[in-house]
């Protein structure tokens, strides 16, 4: 699951979080990292439980208050690294980087935003930020797979910088240096 | 019903089996559990092979089961072997679940899905 290899070039800086931003609505975004306390988190399990089921990839989010809870507990904790997208109290996107089980370089990326917050520049800032979180962090590399149907989200992978590593199933496989490798 | 298992060794395809093996015993299923060399399994086709002689024993099925090894490329062969033997249905492993929780569906699956004339199980 995890890919064999990874792009041999770092990519260029990216931002770390906090940033602002006005989205292409005129709201006032800004994108920090988690900081673990309840009430982030409660804010955050509101916006997947109000998050379109049709809007699923791979099986998560996956539905349910309950589901919702024991999933974000695995993606919240340890060594992970989650940036939320905030107007106001509301969170309107997540993006999180997951260790592989057996890889502690290389790491898992998702992003969601909420549908009435897509289609208005946030998927970027917020993936760039959890990009600029993790590098500052000394992760080596990050992976995803998508859906090759799923065009929107190939073309922003592909837009900051993301390289195909496996294109020979439903799901694409796609994967970014971040830093150098450590050196012996 | 005639229930074709196809196993190449990956997590799923071994939890496929025990439940595999449990509802043919409820339905009085028929069963065969073809071992398939899957090039993204860790263990053998014999390593795998013994796993399932060793879950027959545990669960005590009172029913019998062909184990068979199947060489060469795997999907296709399952979707042969289920139309040329007339097999109800080919269940299989319903894919890993990556670290984020992400669903990943198994090549012989995909291949299975997109070719097979009977009914497809994949095991959740």
């Amino acid at each position: 699951m995890t890919p064999d290899r990874f792009p041999e070039t770092v990519a260029d800086d990216f931002p770390s979080p906090p940033i602002t931003f006005t989205d292409r609505n005129d709201r006032e975004i800004e994108v920090r990292a988690y900081d673990g306390s309840e009430q982030e988190h409660d804010a955050l399990a509101t916006m997947y439980e109000a998050f379109d089921p049709a809007d699923r990839a791979q099986g998560i989010p996956p539905g349910g208050a309950e589901e919702i809870r024991r999933w974000l507990s695995t993606i919240l904790e340890g060594d992970c690294y989650n940036v939320l997208a905030w107007h106001g109290d509301d969170v309107a996107g997540h993006a999180t980087l997951v260790p592989a089980y057996d890889d502690a370089e290389s790491f898992e990326l998702a992003i969601f935003v909420l549908q009435e917050y897509q289609e208005a520049g946030i998927g970027t800032r917020l993936i760039e930020a959890l990009l600029g979180h993790g590098q500052a962090a000394d992760v080596e590399v990050v992976w995803l797979t998508v859906e090759r149907w799923n065009h929107a989200a190939v073309s922003l992978y592909e837009k900051i910088g993301f390289e195909t590593a496996d294109a020979e199933s439903f799901e694409l496989g796609m994967s970014l240096r971040l830093n150098p490798p450590e050196t012996e | 019903m005639k229930v074709l298992l196809g196993i190449g060794g990956s997590d799923d395809s071994l939890r496929a089996l025990e439940r595999t093996v449990d509802r043919a015993v409820a339905a009085g299923d028929e069963l065969v559990v073809a071992v398939l060399e899957n090039p993204d399994s860790d263990r053998t086709p014999a390593e795998v092979a013994e796993h399932v002689e060793a879950t027959l024993v545990d669960i005590d099925a009172d029913i019998d089961v062909e184990v068979r090894l199947v060489e060469g490329d795997p999907g296709s062969r399952l979707v042969d072997i289920a139309e040329h033997e007339g097999f109800d249905r080919i269940v299989l492993g319903g894919g890993q679940t990556s670290p984020m929780g992400k669903i990943t569906l198994g090549s012989i699956a995909e291949f299975v899905l997109l070719n097979a004339k009977t009914t497809v199980t994949l095991v959740r």
